[in-house]
């Protein structure tokens, strides 16, 4: 029953928001590092590593997925219906995966 | 000749299933399921139908978890190895094992003001509404809706907000804001712009992926959230 693009669409959506959420305050804290330049100097060196720049990449694409998502339930609540609304989703994702793909290439090439 | 192993829910809110076997035939459909074993197996089994060839919408119910006519289902199709599953409607109260009450349904349409309102001038000669007008196209795509409850079943918002109008109610709603013959617009969009109107609805398109006529409701959803927007920014709600 819940087996259909749009369906999936609204998960995505809603679970990268979640997500996300729950990145705040830990996006938050980290801006708060910012009042001892040491400590920030410390968490940037410690954040250059892979891992976690593979973590900051699922972060960006998540990030990308709920915008372009947002972006697509905006256009289907406000713009005139389009027969072509489902064809959007695949566009979303393309477009939050080149947002990855990019972060990906400016962060470790 | 084969056989089919038939699960049907028994009891109401709380029940289980109950296996039954049944001869398998050609073209068979889940409704005739339904009645041989209402028939021959267990006459004390309830269910609703009435025209049995996809005109009434009566006999709808969930097959293998998804809700169908099923006069209009094959076996063959939803069979999977010999087997079918069939309960009630979701998200309505089930009188007794596969009839659920559709009295909460219809009156949804009610609270969403889902009924023609005469104008005067409607009242006083037959109004010309042309087919290729783009109000009338729109309130076409949404007219032929006879109320079967498959879209109400499939919605999961009906599921987490239980006030919720859903989807077959604000689609009637938006046949009438499209009505040039109808005399209160204003009233219908207020009737929808409640917190369990047409805002709570989150796009899913299962009403869509299941409505056994092809309508869209979420099309109609959209259609009824520009409008209260634009209502509400003109302070006309």
């Amino acid at each position: 029953m819940r087996r259909h693009a749009s369906y999936r669409a609204f998960l995505v959506h809603r679970l990268s928001g979640v997500a996300l959420a729950l990145f705040l305050p830990v996006h938050l804290v980290v801006l708060g590092l910012a009042l001892e330049a040491a400590a920030l100097d410390g968490f940037l060196n410690w954040s250059a590593q892979p891992l976690v720049k593979a973590a900051e990449t699922i972060l960006v694409v998540l990030l990308a997925l709920h915008l372009f998502g947002g972006l697509r339930l905006l256009a289907i609540e406000l713009l005139p219906w389009s027969d072509r609304q489902k064809d959007w989703i695949g566009w979303a994702a393309a477009a939050a995966l080149t947002v990855g793909a990019g972060f990906v290439v400016r962060s470790f090439i | 000749m084969t056989t089919l192993e038939v699960e049907i829910w028994r009891g109401a809110e709380e029940g289980r299933y109950e296996t039954y076997e049944v001869p398998s035939q050609p073209s068979q459909t889940v409704l005739d399921l339904v009645t041989y074993v209402q028939r021959k197996l267990d006459p004390s089994l309830a269910y609703r139908f009435a025209c049995r060839v996809g005109v009434c919408g009566s006999c709808a119910m969930t097959v293998n978890g998804t809700p169908r006519w099923t006069c209009r289902t094959h076996v063959q199709k939803v069979a999977t190895q010999g087997r079918v599953r069939i309960a009630p409607l979701r998200n309505l109260t089930v009188v007794k094992d596969l009839a659920t009450d559709m009295a909460p349904f219809f009156d949804k349409v009610q609270e969403a003001r889902g009924r023609f309102i005469p104008s005067d001038a409607a009242a006083k000669s037959v109004a010309e509404v042309p087919p290729e007008e783009p109000k009338r196209k729109e309130a076409d795509a949404g007219i032929e809706c006879i109320g079967c409850g498959v879209c109400h079943a499939a919605c999961d918002v009906v599921r987490w907000l239980p006030e919720y109008l859903g989807p077959a109610a604000l689609n009637r709603a938006w046949t009438l804001v499209n009505d040039a013959r109808d005399g209160d617009r204003i009233g219908h969009l207020r009737a929808i712009a409640e917190d369990a109107g047409c805002h709570a609805c989150h796009a899913h398109q299962s009403c869509a992926e299941h409505c056994p006529v092809g309508i869209n409701p979420t099309r109609s959803i959209s259609g009824l959230k520009r409008l209260v927007l634009m209502a509400a920014i003109r302070g006309r709600l």
